[in-house]
């Protein structure tokens, strides 16, 4: 256990990269699979369409193919970038789906009446849905969004594993293979890096839960 | 549908209105495609050289990759059946000690539970391979993958099954109670066998992150679809191509569990209309986001 004492600093320097790639994973699938959502309950075929088979196709595929595809596929086609860039990439098609999924099942538990309330007063879709839907959804959304996010924050592992370099987990490695500390040691701290991370989160959101919760 | 709760049956302008934007985000998302296949044709994406090796079957490399895939789907679902049947096994022990744990000790369960749930499973099958060697356990590759999907999938089935029994009625237990058998023959024979049929398609949903999981096995070399995949485009150059077929032998495998998860669910909740209302399974942090 000495060596989480003796190599803080390179664990410090991993957390934060963890929690940067995390960070910006996490906005950007809010954002993509929010429109994702919209997307799949838009009244437009195309569109739903769309939604329904970028669902289907990223919450199928395991995180790490989607990882290497991307990582392997896009150098092929002139799209050159770092591993982290292509992490973030990896991470965000994958977790947006699940995003995705989490604001349709809140949208869903709207009850219908408060959308039938908004058209009858003249609301267009996008106002009835903006205005009327999502501000409701959210809030049943909080509990699977947190799990979605909580598990993103684990799945930044992978990336790590796949190599991006730097962040906890490749500190890890690099800790046991070349400097040659026993494995106990050094990945219990790096498994401390993370439940620092995840416990806590799980908290939050049971807090939130209770706050946010309304009877339907 | 979600369809009628956002919008009304609509009426001739709204379809004009739904058609045109249908249109217009028609030619879109074409146009899309056809920049996406321009540039793939542009990079030389389709060219037999690419194709061949995996579509061709007399390309002199199709037998060998094809092989390879065969046994990275053996490798795959093997993996994740042994841990499905590990998981259920050590989960439901997880369940029956935090329910019948005696309240001294009982934040001892629930401290495990928590710190295998916040760990990324990838960091578990990691560890799994690198510290039981140096405890002297030298295990081959497979249960090294195994130990460390486990780790993280019994607590989640134990939380599933936790749930599950959360979901019935207190009367199942109080009956069990009143005609005199012992808490472990209430759990044992009136509360876990519900529990089990109530949170089944929640488990065959877990089945799939399990399934997904599997990939991870690459970081310790265990020849799964990716691991293969890696070795194959070492040949054959074609990452794009090879990643595909993995993603869709994936898809499919996964996508008809799925729907098996579904049809369960309302197969039991046709048969369950005057019982009490079932537990959706949706609420349960299942952490089905969560693997890779």
């Amino acid at each position: 256990m000495g060596v989480i004492i003796e190599q803080f600093p390179l664990y410090v320097s991993g957390f934060l990269t963890t929690l940067r790639l995390v960070l910006i994973a996490g906005v950007l699938s809010i954002i993509l699979g929010t429109i994702i959502a919209a997307f799949r309950v838009s009244p437009v075929p195309p569109l739903r369409l769309v939604g329904t088979g970028w669902v289907t196709v990223f919450r199928n595929t395991p995180l790490a193919v989607v990882l290497f595809a991307t990582a392997f596929g896009l150098p092929e086609i002139g799209v050159n970038s770092s591993y982290f860039v292509f992490g973030v990439l990896g991470l965000v098609l994958y977790t947006s789906a699940f995003v995705c999924e989490a604001i349709r099942s809140g949208i869903n538990s709207v009850s219908a009446g408060q959308a039938e309330a908004a058209r009858a007063v003249g609301l267009t879709f996008g106002q009835s849905l903006s205005l009327i839907v999502l501000p409701q959804a959210f809030r049943t959304v909080i509990p699977p969004l947190g799990s979605v996010l909580i598990a993103m924050i684990k799945n930044s592992a992978i990336a790590g594993a796949f190599g991006i370099g730097g962040d906890l987990f490749a500190n890890g490695v690099q800790l046991t293979s070349a400097q040659g500390y026993s494995a106990a040691g050094v990945l219990f701290g790096v498994m401390l890096g993370y439940l620092v991370l995840t416990i806590p989160g799980g908290i939050l959101l049971g807090v939130l839960e209770r706050k946010l919760a309304v009877a339907r | 549908m979600t369809a009628s709760v956002l919008y009304d049956a609509p009426g001739p302008a709204a379809r004009r209105r739904t058609m045109i934007s249908s249109i217009v985000a028609g030619v879109i998302i074409l146009a899309v495609v056809v920049v996406v296949a321009l540039r793939l044709a542009a990079q030389g994406q389709f060219t037999a050289d690419r194709w061949g090796p995996l579509f061709n079957p007399f390309h002199q490399y199709f037998a060998a990759i094809w092989t390879l895939l065969g046994n990275a789907l053996v490798a795959t679902l093997l993996a994740a059946a042994v841990t499905l049947v590990l998981s259920l096994v050590i989960g439901t022990a997880f369940t029956v000690t935090r329910v019948t744990a005696n309240k001294y000790y009982r934040w001892l369960v629930v401290g495990v539970i928590e710190f295998l749930r916040g760990v990324p499973v990838v960091i578990a099958i990691f560890f799994a391979s690198r510290v039981l060697p140096e405890f002297g356990v030298s295990l081959p590759i497979f249960w090294y993958l195994v130990i460390g999907l486990t780790a993280y999938n019994s607590v989640i089935i134990a939380e599933i099954i936790r749930a599950g029994i959360a979901s019935l009625p207190r009367g199942q237990a109080e009956a069990g109670y009143s005609v005199g058998l012992t808490r472990w023959q209430v759990l044992s024979s009136i509360l876990l066998p519900q529990a089990f049929r109530v949170m089944l398609p929640a488990l065959i949903s877990q089945l799939v992150v399990i399934v997904k999981d599997t990939s991870l096995g690459f970081i310790i070399s265990y020849e799964e679809f990716v691991r293969t995949a890696n070795i194959i485009i070492q040949t054959t150059r074609n990452p794009i191509q090879t990643y595909l077929v993995v993603a869709l032998i994936f898809i499919v495998v996964n996508f008809a569990l799925g729907k098996l998860a579904e049809y369960v669910e309302r197969r039991s909740s046709r048969a369950r209309k005057t019982a009490a209302a079932p537990a959706d399974p949706t609420l349960v942090d299942t952490g089905a986001a969560g693997g890779g």
